[in-house]
């Protein structure tokens, strides 16, 4: 330490004696210690504790840090929230909660297991409905059509993802349950008569509408977000194609593989929403926790279970344990969009 | 022999660019065909019981026809002005901080969690709101309610308050700056204050969001037949109606959800109106 840092501090450490002094001899000064004339003390003091800096600007930054670490913390609290909550149920049943297969209230015997089944099944359904569609409007978005078209197209894809959910639950159960109790489902039946897939009468409050509903749901984010990523990949690769003397498809393919890490990952996002989506699926799945293959039977989501059950839990064990639900979609939807997020990160800066 | 494989290559090719290419112009139109089709059927149903008893009256007891649901939607619109209340103030605050002073690895981990908490279920989001408010206050409250739509609405105006500062040029930073104008000052009443249209588009989409969520209020406000502006009681919101009106077997229950529906579209419509005409440019 040099003599003259030695001095500073042993100076600043007077100020703060003479100050403390001042304070114990003079308590009426300690509250107009802000008012008082004395600007030379005054601003010595806040310099003293400021720094360089001005007042209302450590007020401001401390101010937003705090919201900004409300906001970190408000995630871990959850988490831990659910799980102090849940602890009769993971004390109870431990990990069988996740390998056995009945949901029983009346018996008092829960596992999440029928629940974590039929809400993986309707999502990849969804998918296999979702994805080709999404990922084609996207590359006609982003590679084909021209601007005035792609404007009032994007804005209505997004439509479809500004429709409030119970709204789509509502339709489902008055149109798209009929049609398919009607239609789909007895042609389904025809055509593969020995298929395990579809068994069962047909009702129509099944696997499949909460499939088919939840494909309309996660549609606009997965071509939404796929379109970004392809618009991402720089023009001099598709003109370095079409002066290789590819078509615009062939372009569009080569683009297509250059984007492909960032595509997957809004596929993932797609998943994900579709593992969270609650109100359409339970208005249609039928909610009955059971494993079965036929997509033609009804079938039960964890967010449905905790949507029906959850204000009828009787006992302390009972919502416990669906409180433990809960924490497992935390987890499954935590994961997920976490992997998803760094996929469509890594494209999007790859470019920039 | 060389030259018409050459020109069959050539022509497949061809065939397949026509091919995809119309193919993922009809993926594009079937995509926007359920859109159609749900506001198809929401006007239709809806128009049934659209007239003013529906805006003015309570519901009625089973068996009675008419009615209308104006507690429901005093009640929705009380529940997104708490969630806004609690919501607005942290999510803009954490996104000035991003914007302002998050160039550092915590500015990064924040925004990282408010994207991945975007993607939270807002089932479980009731839940907490469940446990937070719920359990300790022994009975559904709005105030449950506003709080799960609080922490839905939170990621969404963070990072659009964060992005639509970014989007200021720095020009006007450094002018004020340059004038003497404390950093704070320059940050509130410069720079906020030519994001603020954007950042209102974000608050908008949050609300209105939370507007058509029913999962985080089944067990948080519950639903109430009778009126109810008490934020320490069970209240009733439009979308909970749907719900409940949508599963029972009654007929004029039924179409009375479609009209619930169709208000609620409406809504968030007038909503985004009312926002576009307060942030509408001056100059």
């Amino acid at each position: 330490m040099t003599n003259a840092k030695v001095f500073q501090i042993s100076r600043f450490l007077k100020t703060i004696e003479v100050e403390l002094v001042n304070i114990r001899e003079s308590p009426a000064e300690i509250q107009n210690f802000f008012k008082k004339s004395d600007e030379k003390k005054r601003s010595r003091f806040l310099k003293k504790i400021l720094g360089d800096k001005n007042l209302g600007d450590i007020v401001f930054e401390r101010l937003t840090l705090l919201f900004a670490v409300l906001v970190f913390l408000l995630v871990l609290f959850m988490a831990w929230e659910m799980y102090s909550n849940s602890e009769l149920s993971i004390n109870k049943f431990g990990w069988k909660f996740l390998i056995t297969t009945t949901w029983d209230p009346y018996a008092e015997n829960f596992s999440a297991l029928p629940m974590i089944f039929g809400t993986i099944v309707s999502s990849l359904l969804a998918l296999i409905i979702a994805v080709p569609l999404g990922l084609s409007v996207a590359i006609f978005l982003a590679e084909l059509a021209p601007a005035w078209l792609e404007k009032p197209l994007s804005f209505l894809t997004e439509l479809l993802a500004a429709i409030p959910s119970v709204v789509y639950g509502l339709w489902g159960i008055f149109v798209l349950v009929p049609w398919l109790r009607d239609v789909v489902e007895p042609f389904l039946q025809n055509q593969f008569p020995n298929s395990p897939f579809f068994q069962g009468a047909p009702y129509g409050y099944d696997m499949l509408a909460g499939g088919v509903i939840l494909s309309i749901m996660v549609l606009p984010i997965i071509s939404s977000i796929s379109r970004d990523v392809l618009k991402s990949v720089p023009d001099p690769l598709r003109e370095a194609a079409y002066g290789l003397g590819a078509t615009k498809w062939e372009v569009t393919k080569t683009v297509f593989t250059n984007a492909r890490s960032g595509i997957l990952g809004a596929i993932i996002l797609g998943f994900g929403r579709a593992v969270g989506e609650t109100m359409a699926v339970v208005m249609v799945i039928g909610s009955r926790p059971q494993i079965t293959a036929s997509i033609l039977k009804p079938a039960s989501t964890i967010a449905g279970a905790l949507a029906n059950e959850f204000s009828e839990a009787s006992s302390d064990l009972y919502l416990s344990a669906l409180i433990e639900l809960a924490l497992i979609l935390f987890v499954i939807t935590i994961i997920i969009n976490i992997f998803a997020r760094l996929l469509v990160w890594g494209t999007e800066r790859r470019w920039k | 022999m060389e030259i018409t494989t050459k020109h069959l290559t050539y022509y497949r090719r061809k065939a397949t660019n026509v091919i995809m290419l119309s193919f993922s112009f009809i993926a594009a139109i079937i995509t926007i065909v359920p859109l159609f089709l749900v506001f198809y059927y929401t006007v239709k149903e809806g128009a049934t019981y659209l007239n003013l008893d529906f805006f003015t009256k309570l519901p009625t007891p089973i068996g009675e026809p008419g009615g209308g649901m104006v507690n429901a939607i005093v009640g929705t619109l009380i529940l997104i002005g708490i969630g806004g209340g609690i919501g607005i103030p942290v999510g803009m605050l954490s996104g000035i901080y991003l914007s302002e002073f998050g160039k550092n690895k915590f500015g990064a981990l924040v925004r990282f969690l408010a994207d991945v908490m975007s993607g939270i279920p807002s089932i479980v989001v009731g839940v907490v709101a469940y446990t937070l408010v719920v359990l300790p206050m022994k009975h559904f409250s709005a105030l449950a309610g506003g709080v799960a739509l609080a922490i839905l609405m939170i990621p969404t105006i963070t990072r659009t308050t964060e992005e639509m500062i970014k989007l200021v040029p720095h020009s006007y930073r450094e002018a004020g700056l340059a004038l003497g104008i404390s950093k704070w000052k320059t940050s509130l009443f410069i720079v906020l204050k030519t994001a603020w249209k954007g950042i209102a588009t974000g608050i908008l989409l949050g609300l209105a969001r939370a507007a058509g969520e029913t999962a985080p209020l089944l067990f948080t406000a519950l639903g109430n037949r009778f009126w109810s502006t008490n934020i320490f009681r069970p209240i009733a919101s439009l979308t909970v109606f749907i719900y409940e009106y949508s599963k029972a077997p009654f007929k004029d229950w039924n179409e009375q959800a479609w009209t619930a529906a169709l208000v609620l579209i409406m809504l968030i419509s007038v909503l985004s109106l009312v926002f576009k005409f307060i942030t509408r440019s001056k100059y």
